[in-house]
């Protein structure tokens, strides 16, 4: 029953991580804290990227979810199989 | 004295000229917060890019002499930014940076080569001493002025002046200012892609 109940946690982190990843607009580069916004000063005509807190998860986010969620799925063997019951 | 208002009306001429012939001296301090430099590093995984906004610095430009410009901007270290906070804390760290140590980028301009003006703007090659991690080479950098005459009211009101454009795209290396020189070039790019657009004001 434990075991069950590991593996499929272990399942829902790779999901939700997936989906937040997808969510978060699927970057495929490094995870960010703060991203560019543009703003351009019409006096000038300059631009300049202000950050913006947020973040944005990318493949490392991925990876660290995938292999958390392989350690949760590893650590389900430690507990015992139920053992079948003798049949009489 | 006819002599007199002669030599008067001489000196008056002379003061009036000297004023004009002046350079007006424009302070790179931006309270709008837009004067930026860019950066840019190729990488495997994706570009590191990030900008910086901490800048300063004077000019001295004369509307009717160009040529004669000079002036040295200056961009605070600590205020260099990218999205990811690891490398955030690589970047201004020690082995890279090393912000602590080294709180100024600057570039001082001494003079302007292959000067072209067309109306308000004036492009030219300047001729300076680029300063980071403590090593300062000399370098020729493209450049692109723009002078808005009167336009000072218009970002900043109560004020009436000038405003002056500066904008520059060029590229260093990293070894040559001792940038981990040799070391993870798998990881980060030789070469460092730079862009200035920076507007300071001369107010009257």
């Amino acid at each position: 029953m434990i075991r069950r109940l590991i593996r499929i946690t272990a399942l829902l982190v790779l999901v939700a991580a997936l989906a937040a990843w997808v969510a978060a607009g699927a970057n495929r580069g490094w995870t960010k804290t703060s991203v560019p916004v543009q703003r351009t000063d019409e006096v000038t005509g300059l631009t300049v990227d202000d950050y913006q807190k947020r973040f944005v998860p990318g493949v490392d986010f991925l990876v660290a979810a995938v292999l958390g969620a392989g350690v949760l799925a590893a650590s389900s063997f430690l507990f015992r199989k139920p053992q079948p019951q003798p049949s009489n | 004295m006819k002599l007199l208002s002669r030599y008067l009306l001489g000196a008056g001429l002379l003061v009036n000229l000297t004023v004009l012939a002046a350079p007006l001296n424009f302070d790179f301090k931006d309270p709008k917060g837009v004067n930026n430099a860019t950066f840019k590093l190729d990488a495997p995984l994706e570009a590191i890019s990030g900008n910086a906004t901490g800048i300063s610095g004077t000019v001295a430009f004369d509307p009717q002499a160009p040529a004669a410009t000079t002036g040295k901007i200056v961009v605070a270290t600590s205020s260099l930014r990218v999205g990811n906070p690891i490398q955030q804390e690589h970047m201004l760290g020690a082995q890279w940076l090393d912000a602590a140590k080294y709180p100024e980028i600057s570039f001082t301009a001494r003079e302007l080569k292959n000067v072209k003006t067309s109306g308000d703007t004036t492009t030219a090659e300047v001729v300076g001493t680029f300063s980071l991690k403590g090593i300062s080479k000399t370098l020729t950098v493209p450049v692109k002025l723009t002078y808005l005459k009167d336009k000072l009211g218009q970002r900043v009101p109560d004020l009436k002046g000038d405003l002056l454009v500066i904008r520059a795209n060029f590229s260093i290396k990293r070894s040559d200012f001792g940038i981990m020189p040799g070391q993870a070039e798998e990881k980060v790019a030789e070469t460092i892609e730079l862009t200035l657009s920076i507007a300071g004001a001369a107010p009257r």
